[in-house]
């Protein structure tokens, strides 16, 4: 029975090379194919490929706006490490940014009027705790139900993106606002300051470079991160030692809660500066290409956010210049995504065709 | 009827680090229940591979009703009507009976007529199948019934089922057997697998007894006794004893009083009314063969899996029988559970990393949740200097020691804690005689310095040697103990093999 199909047999020793190339073939790959994509459509492949992803940072303004992608996306990122890590796979960021976004955003909306510099670091911490609480749901279903977090937290996002679109058209509608669906605008106080005069790169960027250095220090100096670890690599290795299974799901789906609800109040108090249907464009969801194309590992998220952000930059420019839709960006990021996993699986595994009977 | 049906001549078959098979021959009889008795890695399964085209043979000859028999796959095998039931399932979970039926057959077939030759069969056999059934509803017992009936399909003289009664509870035994003997009023033949000395003498007409992979004897039933056949099949490689009892105190300081759990499943023992004690400075050994509640007493005792226990456990008077193992770690007790990779070690982690996995009060690795990297560092290395383990260095991935080297590292890490208690479990599966002896010393020398310690092993030679008591699991019980001193081997055997347990 399907004899005629080649079979994957382990590889008894994947090379350590190929396994630390993984990001850099797949990212040539994405590129190789999506050139090809370009030439069926009718385009020149250099001409598409500079639009896509050199014009967009040829210059200062360019580079800001990559930074600005990329801050949110390489936070997300690494809160999910710590869940992807744990082998919890927690899909659910988008939901958690949406929850940060709406408690931290809320609190500016309250203080639209009001002038001081407590009223952003308030907003921050009612970010992390939105994303954090929308994240502990998934958390508590699984340890209390043994629910599966890929489906509650996936369905999470959707009635988080509900409860916001409630508040917008309904209870947090701006009064001049001619029925818009959005809120007034935050305060002065409430926005993330600008870091360079003219450019949108805010100071969001400091606080992920904060929260990078942070999860760089928990992996590698503390207990927890050497839990988080064990139990990630073998989960029964972790029971031997003792470790609570439970409070590491926990803390795992905390950590990446609060870094998504950070994020998604980055995004409002940042570029947006206040809560309406669309803060952000499914930056939770690509941050799991981040955090796998950042091998799980703080810098090279910091990498893979970059080079995750231009597709969304090169989106909008081949959509300006090449009158593509800008949904190609998610399909370089759908083939990065794509390549990743096959690479990955090339290294450990081999084709092996099988013989004749 | 008395002709030869199968015979086996000279089979040998090697794997990298053993030789699993060594120069088997023997001969099965047409129509009769020929029993292959061997301990847990006697070499029966290899055998049966090779047998059913799973493996090659490195050398040797198979005849078949006098034809020599080459076969390279098991559905060749089927073809030439020699059909087998795998003691793990291979059925598709998600799929009906019936389409895991339809998948088993090789040749074309229509739906209609195979329904008819289920039909028939289901009912020839009184083996009642429900084809819509998903395979995930049905028991063991159930699933077995699908398997046998797909082979019976095919319609084969010799039936090989190995292990067949090691997921069945003891009624869907007897309806296996009663299947079996219906089978063989056909006048088909069984070969049938298995380490129970009781379904040996129950239901085969002939022997054959494997150990450390070759033929010790093969023989008419009537000839044998369950002594004679426990001893074949343990072997009197014993050594002498020479534990000496003196340094034992009378204090008892762990005690199991009555333990049991139960876990509603075929892959899980349950476990009845385990009860021992354990003296300061005494080696309490546990004997039987795998899968009898071995890894899940193990369990209770180091605390990694206490759901819905009944009874308890005490260690100098403090009740532990819930505590998680870091718990238990904080009273001295430290534990070396069977599997080194992934269980007492993380191969992904270096030798260093993996001493944190196993902490001791005050050992100094951590200083507000930092870890101290220097201090476990030394500790790593001195557990390679005191245990001659062989490593590049305290930074090399556990998995890429031998799994000598690994066992005397995570045996180091123990000892080196100066445990009141040591729980082990198999400490020297699967790795070579050097470490062997390292390993046994150290655990002779360790309880000669106050330190209790319960061995359970499927090793008697290892029991007999380090142990100053021994029970035996045996299908979730434990036998009363005895002292090794006064005790031999055809009794103990015989315990293992389930005989003196109600």
């Amino acid at each position: 029975m399907f004899n005629f199909l080649p079979e994957l047999k382990v590889r008894e020793n994947p090379s350590s090379i190929m396994n630390f190339s993984v990001p850099v073939v797949a990212v040539f790959l994405t590129i190789v194919t999506g050139s090809l994509i370009f030439a069926m459509m009718g385009f020149d492949p250099i001409f598409a490929l500079h639009t896509f992803f050199i014009s967009p940072i040829s210059n200062t303004y360019g580079i800001s706006e990559l930074l600005v992608k990329a801050t949110p996306l390489a936070l997300i990122a690494v809160g999910l490490s710590f869940c992807f890590k744990n082998n919890l796979y927690n899909i659910g960021a988008e939901g958690q940014l949406t929850m940060g976004a709406v408690i931290g955003g809320g609190i500016g909306i309250y203080f639209h009027d009001t002038q001081g510099f407590w009223v952003l670091p308030l907003m921050i911490c009612g970010g992390a705790i939105g994303g954090a609480l929308w994240g502990m749901i998934p958390a508590f279903l699984k340890i209390k139900f043994n629910t599966n977090e890929i489906l509650t937290s996936l369905m999470l996002v959707y009635i988080a993106l509900l409860i916001l679109d409630y508040l917008v058209v309904g209870p947090w509608k701006d009064p001049n606002g001619f029925s818009f669906p959005k809120t007034r605008k935050f305060g002065d106080s409430g926005r993330m300051p600008l870091l360079f005069s003219g450019l949108r790169v805010h100071f969001g960027i400091i606080i992920t470079l904060i929260g990078i250095f942070a999860s760089w220090f928990i992996f590698s100096k503390t207990m927890l991160g050497y839990q988080l670890k064990v139990t990630g690599f073998s989960p029964v290795a972790s029971r031997y030692a003792g470790f609570s299974q439970d409070k590491l799901v926990y803390i795992a789906f905390i950590i990446a809660g609060a870094f998504a609800g950070i994020a998604g109040l980055g995004e409002v108090s940042g570029p947006i500066g206040l809560l309406y249907r669309d803060i952000s464009p499914n930056y939770g969801f690509t941050a799991i290409i981040v955090a796998f194309l950042g091998r799980l590992h703080p810098i090279g998220i910091i990498f893979a956010s970059l080079i995750i952000a231009l597709t969304y930059l090169g989106a909008e420019d081949a959509q300006l210049f090449m009158q593509i839709p800008a949904a190609v960006g998610f399909v370089f990021q759908g083939l990065v995504l794509f390549y990743l996993l096959g690479a990955e699986l090339l290294v450990n595994y081999k084709i092996v065709l099988r013989k004749r009977v | 009827m008395d002709s030869t049906i199968l015979k086996i001549d000279n089979i040998s078959k090697s794997f990298p680090r053993v030789k699993a098979n060594k120069n088997i021959s023997f001969n099965i009889k047409r129509n009769t229940v020929h029993a292959l008795l061997g301990e847990n890695g006697a070499g029966k399964s290899t055998f049966v591979k090779v047998l059913y085209g799973l493996l090659k043979p490195d050398e040797g000859f198979m005849y078949f009703n006098d034809n020599l028999l080459n076969i390279q796959s098991p559905s060749e095998a089927r073809q030439k009507k020699i059909g087998m039931v795998f003691q793990h399932f291979s059925l598709f979970d998600s799929l009906t009976v019936r389409e895991n039926l339809i998948l088993g057959i090789d040749q074309d077939m229509s739906f209609s007529d195979l329904q008819k030759k289920v039909n028939n069969i289901s009912e020839k056999y009184q083996l009642p199948l429900d084809l819509d059934a998903p395979i995930n509803t049905l028991s063991a017992g159930q699933k077995q019934r699908v398997e046998i009936v797909r082979i019976l399909l095919q319609d084969p003289e010799l039936l090989i089922m190995d292990e067949p009664t090691s997921v069945l509870t003891p009624q869907e035994v007897k309806s296996l057997f009663k299947t079996l003997d219906k089978l063989l009023k056909e006048g088909r033949t069984i070969l049938y697998i298995t380490h129970k000395l009781e379904e040996v003498i129950n239901l085969c007409d002939e022997v054959t007894i494997l150990r450390d992979g070759a033929v010790i004897d093969s023989s008419k039933l009537e000839n044998e006794t369950a002594e004679s056949l426990a001893t074949k099949m343990l072997g009197k490689k014993l050594s002498e004893i020479k534990t000496d009892y003196d340094h034992i105190k009378d204090s008892i300081n762990f005690k199991a009083h009555n333990l049991a759990q139960n876990f509603n499943n075929p892959f899980n023992t349950d476990l009845k009314n385990i009860s021992f004690e354990v003296k300061e400075g005494e080696i309490f050994g546990i004997a039987g063969i795998a899968g009898n509640g071995q890894s899940e007493l193990m369990n209770l005792l180091t605390g990694e899996n206490v759901d819905d226990v009944d009874g308890s456990i005490t260690f100098n008077n403090t009740e532990i029988t819930n505590f998680n193992p870091k718990k238990r770690r904080d009273l001295s007790i430290a534990f070396v559970p069977e599997n080194r990779l992934g269980h007492s070690a993380v191969p992904e982690l270096t030798l260093a990393e993996n001493v944190l996995l196993s902490q001791f009060p005050n050992n100094g690795f951590l200083k507000n949740g930092m870890i101290n990297y220097k201090n476990i560092e030394i500790q790593a290395k001195k557990i390679v200097d005191e245990f001659n383990v062989v490593t590049p260095g305290v930074d090399a991935k556990a998995s890429s020691l031998s799994g000598g080297n690994l066992q005397k590292f995570v045996i180091g890490r123990e000892i080196l804690s100066m445990p009141k208690l040591l729980i082990i479990s198999h400490p020297t599966w699967g790795i070579d005689a050097g470490a062997e002896h390292t390993i046994r010393k150290s655990l002779i020398e360790l309880a000669k310095n106050g330190t209790s310690i319960i061995v359970i092993s499927q090793d008697l030679d290892e029991l007999f040697e380090i142990s100053h008591r021994i029970s035996v699991i045996f299908n979730g019980n434990l036998s009363k103990s005895v002292d090794t001193a006064k005790i031999s081997i055809a009794e103990i055997g015989l315990l293992m093999g389930g005989k003196g347990f109600v």
